[in-house]
C-alpha cells in the first residue's frame, strides 16, 4: 500500500497514461509551466516537452474543440478546465460536439476524449469559483461523468477512462486534492461502471459521490453513536448511472438520504431520488430525503459558505428526522 | 478568369457546379412535398465556392463543414444516393438518416460534417489539424464557415490557436454577406473578414466565390502553403445565396433587386459564357451534362425513396460506442 | 402532366393560404418561376413551380386555407386549358410514414420478497381503517394495493364494528397522527436532569398531615405546579407553533397526561395552572383525570394546553424521552422518584430522586434555554412551601 495524496494520485495516473501511450498528451490552462493549477501536472513539461504538455491560451471552448478534433483525429487528448465553472464557456464543444457527434454521424466517429476539471465549493473562493455542476453535466446523453472520491479512485479512474472510446469527464472536487489516502499499487484496474457501497449499513442508505462521500462518511459515524447504522453509496460514475447498486441499497434498508452539493432545485440527487422512486418505490418505509446546497450563489465568509454547503450535522438531522 | 484551362478541367467545374445546383433544386421540390422536413439550407448561388474548393484537397485532409454542406459533400465524392437518403432521413443515408441536412458525414473521406452550430467547428478543425501536426502527417484541415461565425467568440479563439501552434488549418469563410437574415455590415465593425487574420499574424486573402476558377486558384495556394507547414490561411470567398436562409423565408432583409443583381453573376451562368467564349464548350457538352445529371438524381432520389427506416429498436445504437470496439 | 400542390414551406407549416396566383390559365409556366403566393403563419411566400408547361388549370381560389400537399394547379406541356376552377381534389402528401415509437409508461418492479407492494397512502389508509393490508389482493399495477382497494376492504369488513372500537381506533389514529407529525416536522432536543425530591417530599407529608384524607395532596401537583411557575422564566417554551413561528402564550395552561384503561391517553389542560394553589390544582386535576376516564372532557380542554407534563413515574419508569405533541412546543416528563445515594455537605446521603427530561423544539428554543427551565423546575421543588 502506498500513502499519497488525492493530487499526487491524479498526477500518478497522469504521468501513467503519458508514459504508456504516446497518443495521450495534456493541454489546458496552465499544465505546462505553471505545473497545473492544483500542480497536478508539476514537472510534466520538463518531462514530456511542450508538444505533450501544452500550454493554452485562456480559449475554453477552443480548446475543448480542439481536444474533439484531436481525439477524431486519432490522438488521446487529456484537457484540463482548470475548473468547472470555466466549463460553461466550453459547453457548446461538450454539449453540440463532443456529446452528439457519435450518434448523430450514425456511429462513425468515436471520440476518445478525457475531460478533466476541478470541481465543487469550500474553500472560500465565492460564488464564481464554487460551482457543483457535474450533475448538469450528466443529464447529457453521449458523454460519461466521473466523480473520484477516494485516491484509489483519482488515479485509477482516469486511467480506465483513458481506455473509453467516448468524452469522459472527470470532476476532480478541489476540496479532496490535499486528502491523503492508500492506495495498492498492484490492484487490478478500477471500474467506471459502477457505485460502490464505502460503509455497509441497515438503517439508511447515505447516497452521494465526489467531495460530500466524507462528509456523509462522518456522518454515519455519528449516527452510528446513536444506534443508526448507515450504509453509504459512492456513486463514482453519474452518467451511465449504476442504478442496481442504488436500489440494492435502498431495498435493503427502506430509506433514501442523497447528499449532493449541488443546488437543490433540479439537482442530480433529485434523478437520484426519480429513479429510486421508479425502481424501489414500494420498498420504502419514508420519504425519499435530500441534503444539497442552499439555493444561493455559494458566499465567501466561512459561516455562511458552511451553512450554504451539506455537512455531517446537516446530514445526521435529516437521517433522524427520517427515522423519527 | 485569367488563369488558363484545359476543356476536361473547364467541363469538370461546371459539371460540378451544376450537379450541386441541380440536386438542390430537387431538395426544394421534395421539400414542397414533405418528403425533405426539418431545416433545409439551400447553397444554391455559391456553388463556385465548393467546386472550386474542395478538388484542391486531398483523400487525407480533412474536412469541416457546416450545415449548409451539400454542395461540399457531393464534390467531396460522397454518392448523391446516401447523400439524399441522409435527406430523406432513411437508415441508408450518409449518417444512418440520424443527422438529415444539416449533419451529413463521411468518415471515409474525412467529412467530419455537417456541424450545425455556428462557428463550432472551428475548434474542431484546429484538434484536428492539431492531431495531424501531432501525428508527423501532412494533411490539412479545411474548415469552412459563414460570416456569421466571424462574430463568435471560437472564430477569434481559434485562429488564435491554430496561429499559437502553427496548426495545417485552412479557414475557408464563405461570405455570403448574411448572418441568417443580418446584413454583414450591421454584425460586423470590420466588415473586410481577411483583415481580422491579420491580427493573428495568419495570411489571409480576400476572393471572389463567384468565380470557379478564382477559388480554385486561392484555395490551391492557399492549401499548399498550409501543407508545407506554414501554419494557418485564411481566405474569405465572396459570395451570395440566391434563395432564402432556410429553404422560405420572406425575404424581409434584402432587396428583390439586390437578389437580381447578384443572379446577373450566378457563378454558373457566368463560367458557362466563359467556357462558350473561349471555345471550350458547345451545346451539345451542355445537354450531355444536364441529361447525366438527371439521371444521377433520379438514382439517388429512388435510392432514397428505396431505403428502410431505422428500426426504433435502434433508437439508442452508437450514443456510446460499443464496449468491444476500441478505437 | 404535373400536379402543383400547397408546399411545404417550413419545418412546421401543416396549411397555408392562397394569396393570389402569379399565372392565369392558359400561360406558360417554367421552373423556377413564381407561379402564386402563399401565406403561412409566419409571412407571405411566393412560391415557385417545379414544372414547366401551361398551366391548365387553377383549382383553389385566392383566400382558401388547405393543407400541405392539396394540388392546386394542373400544369401540362398538351392539353386543353380549362378556364373555370373546379372543386379541388385533396390528397395528403404521398408520405411513406416513419414507425411510430412504442414505449409503454414504466412499471415499477417487484418489491424485495417479504415486502409488501402497497402505496404509501393506501398503507396510510389501511392503518386507519384498521384493515390488514396483507389480505388484500392488489388491482394497482403490478398487483400492487392501491387506495381504491383499502377502501373496498373497508367497506366489507365495516358490518361487525363496535362504538367502543369505533372510538379507540378514533383515538389511536389522532394520537399516529398528532405523533407522527411531531416526529416529521419537529425537530426535538431532549435535557434531562435529576431532582432532589428530599425537601419537596418531606414538606409534602407534613402538609398532608394536616389535610383530611380527601384534601391531601398528590407529588404530582408539586410537579405540575413547579413547571407552571418555571414557565413564567422561561415562556419561549408556554407557546404554539403556528404558521411557521412560535406564538407565546400569555396563560399557561399545563396539559396533563392521563393515560386511560382502554389503551390510548389524553393531555387535558388546567387552565392557569400557575394561578392556582396546591389545593386548587389538586381538586381540578382529579377532576380532569375522572372526565378524561368517563369521555367527558371539554373541547377546550382538548385545545388549550400550551405545554404537556407527562408523569411515567408509576409505571416504574425512571426517564422519560417524550414526544412533543403539536402545536406546543416543549413537553416535560417525570421519572419514578427513587432512592438514590445523593452527596449533601460532602456526605453521601440517600434521598428520594426524580428525573426531570425535557422535550423542546429546537426551532423554537435552544438547550441553553431548556437549561435553565430545567434548573428553574428543580430550584421550586426546593422550596415547595413557595408552591
Amino acid at each position: 500500500m502506498i500513502k499519497m495524496t488525492y493530487r499526487e494520485a491524479v498526477r500518478a495516473g497522469l504521468r501513467e497514461a503519458l508514459q504508456s501511450d504516446p497518443r495521450v498528451f495534456l493541454m489546458g490552462e496552465d499544465v505546462g509551466k505553471y505545473g497545473g493549477t492544483y500542480a497536478c501536472s508539476k514537472g510534466f513539461l520538463e518531462e514530456f516537452g511542450p508538444s505533450r504538455i501544452r500550454d493554452t491560451p485562456l480559449s475554453e471552448s477552443t480548446f475543448v474543440g480542439a481536444g474533439i478534433g484531436a481525439a477524431l483525429g486519432g490522438m488521446r487528448p487529456i484537457v484540463e478546465v482548470m475548473t468547472v465553472n470555466f466549463s460553461l464557456l466550453a459547453l457548446d464543444q461538450i454539449v453540440n460536439n463532443a456529446a452528439t457527434i457519435r450518434h448523430m454521424s450514425g456511429g462513425q466517429f468515436s471520440i476518445p476524449l478525457l475531460v478533466r476539471m476541478a470541481t465543487g465549493a469550500g474553500r472560500q473562493v465565492a460564488a464564481q469559483h464554487s460551482h457543483s455542476l457535474e450533475g448538469w453535466y450528466a443529464h447529457i446523453p453521449g458523454i460519461k461523468v466521473l466523480t473520484p472520491a477516494t485516491v484509489t479512485d483519482a488515479r485509477g479512474m482516469l486511467l480506465t477512462a483513458l481506455k473509453e472510446p467516448d468524452p469522459v469527464f472527470i470532476f476532480e472536487h478541489a476540496y479532496l486534492y490535499p486528502m491523503e489516502g492508500e492506495f495498492d499499487e498492484n490492484a487490478p484496474p478500477v471500474d467506471i461502471a459502477r457505485a460502490v457501497v464505502r460503509r455497509h449499513g441497515k438503517d439508511v442508505s447515505l447516497i452521494t459521490f465526489g467531495g460530500s462521500l466524507w462528509k456523509a462518511l462522518q456522518a454515519a459515524e455519528t449516527l452510528a453513536g446513536e444506534g443508526i447504522d448507515a450504509e453509504v453509496v459512492d456513486l463514482r460514475v453519474l452518467r451511465p448511472l449504476d442504478q442496481a447498486t442504488v436500489l440494492a441499497s435502498v431495498k435493503k434498508t427502506h430509506r433514501a438520504v442523497i447528499i449532493d452539493e449541488g443546488w437543490r432545485t433540479g439537482s442530480f440527487a433529485a434523478e437520484i431520488s426519480a429513479q429510486i422512486m421508479e425502481g424501489a418505490f414500494y420498498d420504502l418505509d419514508g420519504p425519499v430525503t435530500r441534503v444539497c446546497s442552499a439555493e444561493v450563489p455559494i458566499p465567501y465568509p466561512k459561516h455562511l459558505e458552511d451553512a450554504a454547503l451539506p455537512q455531517p450535522e446537516t446530514i445526521v438531522t435529516a437521517v433522524r428526522n427520517l427515522k423519527g | 478568369m485569367t488563369p488558363p484551362i484545359d476543356r476536361g478541367r473547364g467541363l469538370e467545374l461546371l459539371r460540378q457546379m451544376l450537379r450541386i445546383r441541380r440536386f438542390e433544386e430537387k431538395c426544394a421540390e421534395l421539400y414542397s412535398l414533405g418528403k425533405i422536413r426539418g431545416f433545409l439550407h439551400l447553397y444554391i448561388g455559391e456553388e463556385a465556392v465548393a467546386s472550386g474548393a474542395m478538388p484542391c484537397f486531398k483523400p487525407e485532409d480533412a474536412i469541416v463543414c457546416t450545415y449548409r454542406e451539400h454542395g461540399h459533400a457531393l464534390i467531396r465524392g460522397t454518392p448523391m444516393g446516401p447523400l439524399m437518403a441522409e435527406l430523406y432521413g432513411k437508415a441508408n443515408g450518409c449518417a444512418r438518416g440520424r443527422g438529415g441536412s444539416m449533419h451529413f458525414f463521411d468518415a471515409a473521406r474525412r467529412f467530419y460534417g455537417g456541424l450545425a452550430i455556428v462557428a463550432g467547428g472551428l475548434p474542431v478543425a484546429v484538434g484536428l489539424a492539431l492531431a495531424d501536426h501531432m501525428q508527423q502527417r501532412r494533411g490539412v484541415t479545411a474548415c469552412f464557415f459563414g460570416d456569421g461565425a466571424v462574430a463568435e467568440g471560437e472564430f477569434h479563439e481559434s485562429l488564435n490557436l491554430a496561429a499559437l501552434w502553427k496548426l495545417p488549418v485552412l479557414f475557408l469563410c464563405e461570405n455570403n454577406l448574411y448572418a441568417m437574415g443580418t446584413a454583414l455590415e450591421r454584425h460586423q465593425s470590420q466588415t473586410d473578414i481577411a483583415r481580422k487574420a491579420d491580427a493573428y499574424g495568419i495570411p489571409a486573402q480576400a476572393v471572389d466565390g463567384m468565380d470557379v476558377l478564382a477559388v480554385e486558384s486561392a484555395t490551391k495556394q492557399a492549401a499548399d502553403f498550409v501543407r508545407q507547414g506554414n501554419g494557418p490561411y485564411l481566405i474569405e470567398y465572396r459570395t451570395y445565396r440566391f434563395r432564402a436562409h432556410s429553404m422560405y423565408d420572406a425575404e424581409l432583409y434584402r432587396t428583390k433587386d439586390e437578389v437580381a443583381q447578384w443572379k446577373q453573376r450566378d457563378p454558373i451562368a457566368s463560367f458557362e459564357q466563359y467556357l462558350r467564349t473561349i471555345g471550350l464548350l458547345h451545346n451539345a457538352d451542355v445537354e450531355k451534362l444536364e441529361t447525366a445529371i438527371t439521371a444521377e438524381i433520379a438514382e439517388a432520389v429512388a435510392f432514397a425513396e428505396a431505403g428502410e427506416w431505422e428500426p426504433i429498436e435502434d433508437l439508442a445504437r452508437d450514443v456510446y460506442t460499443p464496449q468491444q470496439a476500441e478505437v | 402532366m404535373a400536379e402543383f400542390v400547397m408546399p411545404t414551406l417550413g419545418s412546421d407549416m401543416t396549411e397555408g393560404t392562397l394569396i393570389e396566383w402569379r399565372k392565369k390559365v392558359g400561360d406558360r409556366v417554367t421552373k423556377g418561376e413564381i407561379i402564386a403566393e402563399v401565406d403561412t403563419e409566419k409571412s407571405a411566400i411566393e412560391v415557385e413551380s417545379f414544372y414547366t408547361g401551361i398551366l391548365q388549370q387553377l383549382l383553389a381560389q385566392p383566400g382558401e386555407t388547405v393543407p400541405v400537399g392539396t394540388v392546386m394547379a394542373i400544369i401540362d406541356e398538351e392539353g386543353t386549358p380549362i378556364e373555370q376552377t373546379k372543386a379541388k381534389t385533396e390528397t395528403k402528401p404521398k408520405k411513406e410514414s416513419a414507425p411510430s415509437p412504442v414505449s409503454g409508461p414504466m412499471v415499477p418492479p417487484l418489491p424485495e420478497p417479504g415486502r409488501l407492494r402497497i402505496s404509501p397512502a393506501a398503507k396510510q389508509l389501511a392503518a386507519e381503517l384498521r384493515v390488514d393490508p396483507s389480505d388484500l389482493k392488489g388491482t394497482g399495477p403490478g398487483g400492487a394495493i392501491t387506495l381504491d382497494d383499502v377502501r373496498a376492504a373497508a367497506v366489507v369488513s365495516k358490518e361487525e364494528p363496535t362504538v367502543a372500537v369505533d372510538r379507540q381506533a378514533r383515538m389511536r389514529e389522532t394520537i399516529a397522527a398528532a405523533m407522527a407529525r411531531s416526529k416529521r416536522e419537529i425537530p426535538h432536543y431532549y435535557l434531562s436532569t435529576a431532582i432532589d425530591m428530599g425537601k419537596a417530599m418531606a414538606w409534602l407529608k407534613d402538609e398532608n398531615l394536616k389535610r383530611s384524607v380527601t384534601d391531601r395532596l398528590l407529588y404530582g401537583v408539586l410537579l405540575i405546579k413547579a413547571v407552571a411557575l418555571a414557565l413564567r422564566q422561561v415562556p419561549e417554551l408556554n407557546a404554539l407553533w403556528k404558521g411557521g413561528a412560535a406564538v407565546q402564550s400569555p396563560d399557561i395552561h399545563v396539559g396533563v397526561a392521563v393515560s386511560l384503561r382502554q389503551g390510548g391517553l389524553v393531555a387535558p389542560a388546567i387552565h392557569h395552572t400557575d394561578k392556582q394553589s396546591l389545593s386548587e390544582l389538586m381538586t381540578r386535576f382529579q377532576d380532569v383525570v375522572k372526565r378524561a376516564r368517563a369521555g367527558t372532557l371539554r373541547s377546550s380542554e382538548f385545545s388549550d394546553p400550551t405545554i404537556t407534563v407527562t408523569s411515567l413515574g408509576e409505571q416504574g419508569v425512571e426517564t422519560v424521552f417524550g414526544v412533543i405533541y403539536p402545536p406546543q412546543v416543549a413537553l416535560v416528563g417525570f421519572g419514578k422518584v427513587v432512592e438514590r445515594p445523593w452527596v449533601v455537605g460532602g456526605e453521601v446521603v440517600s434521598r428520594p430522586v426524580v428525573t426531570a427530561s425535557l422535550s423542546a423544539d429546537h426551532r423554537v428554543t435552544d438547550g441553553h434555554r431548556g437549561a435553565v427551565f430545567l434548573s428553574a423546575v428543580d430550584r421550586l421543588l426546593q422550596e415547595p412551601a413557595q408552591l
